[in-house]
């Protein structure tokens, strides 16, 4: 069996058709017992108090904004170079999802910031390019919604995809090119060191995988969505032709 | 039950409001549409299919 058998529509749709259940269920128990355990059972942090509880919502959704965007590059470059329609599709079904988690990323850092840096907003490197991945992710979905060609749009969506992993990447990796500016490194580290604290890492870590997990549900969902949306509008132009 | 969130209750509460806020906001669109889309699909094919 191999991985190109779901670029057809058809089996695409069949075998998400018996996944998405367990995979509802999965992410909203990971994403609620996360959630549940930092929230409730986590002490405050000794330097940042209870605001360390909105750890569980800023990482797995920063993760998420950005990963999002590099599964929109590999399912674009799929459809560059191979012209599977469901790549493309499904790179569009990820966008709002990346857009929401790049969102809740800013929103909740400007919340977390203000307290702890005294602003809610600076021209750091790390959040001024998670503010242009921001518009990055507008665009793209703009572009898709602008071009009627389906085929046109996926085009000219790849390229832009392309260019927008410059930002996805400076995002991921700004605090490191840029030694400065206000955000931190990395929350989560191997090195023992610079990692945060286990009592505050294993609930994060939950919170992660169903991050995760939702986005996959989502993305499965929503590409199922646009292959029928795509068939519909191609019944509907035959019918206009045989009348 | 509710944790003491001292000086802090108002940034993490509402951290935590805006974030379940935009996830259901998505949540329910994803939910609305596909089911729409679904719906529209099956009748356009059933339309079809009787007119040949």
């Amino acid at each position: 069996m191999s991985i190109w058998e779901y670029a057809n529509p058809k089996k695409f749709l069949r075998s998400t058709e018996r996944v998405l259940p367990p995979l509802w269920l999965g992410s909203a128990v990971l994403i609620t017992g996360g959630l549940i355990w930092g929230f409730f059972f986590t002490p405050d942090d000794y330097r940042q108090g209870a605001t360390v509880k909105i750890i569980y919502l800023h990482v797995p959704s920063a993760l998420m904004a950005i990963n999002a965007w590099f599964m929109m590059l590999v399912a674009s470059l799929i459809w560059v170079i191979r012209r599977h329609h469901v790549s493309a599709l499904a790179a569009r079904a990820a966008a709002p999802v990346g857009l929401v988690m790049t969102l809740i990323a800013l929103l909740t850092g400007a919340i977390w910031g203000q307290p702890m840096w005294g602003t809610w907003w600076a021209w750091d490197p790390r959040l001024t390019s998670f503010l242009v991945l921001f518009l990055f992710y507008l665009g793209y979905i703009a572009l898709w919604q602008a071009i009627d060609d389906p085929d046109t749009a996926a085009d000219l969506t790849s390229i832009l995809c392309l260019v927008g992993s410059v930002f996805a990447v400076l995002s991921r990796y700004a605090v490191n090119f840029w030694n400065q500016g206000l955000h931190q490194g990395a929350s989560l580290s191997l090195d023992k060191e610079e990692n945060v604290a286990d009592v505050f890492a294993y609930p994060l870590y939950v919170c992660m995988a169903g991050f995760i997990l939702l986005f996959i549900v989502l993305v499965l969902y929503r590409t199922g969505t646009e292959i029928r949306a795509r068939r519909m509008s191609a019944l509907l132009a035959r019918e206009r032709m045989s009348e | 039950m509710m944790p003491d969130l001292g000086k802090y209750g108002d940034t993490v509460l509402s951290a935590y409001g805006v974030s379940l806020l935009l996830l259901l906001v998505l949540l329910v669109l994803t939910l609305r549409r596909g089911a729409k889309v679904r719906a529209a699909l099956r009748d356009v094919e059933h339309r079809v299919g009787r007119n040949g």
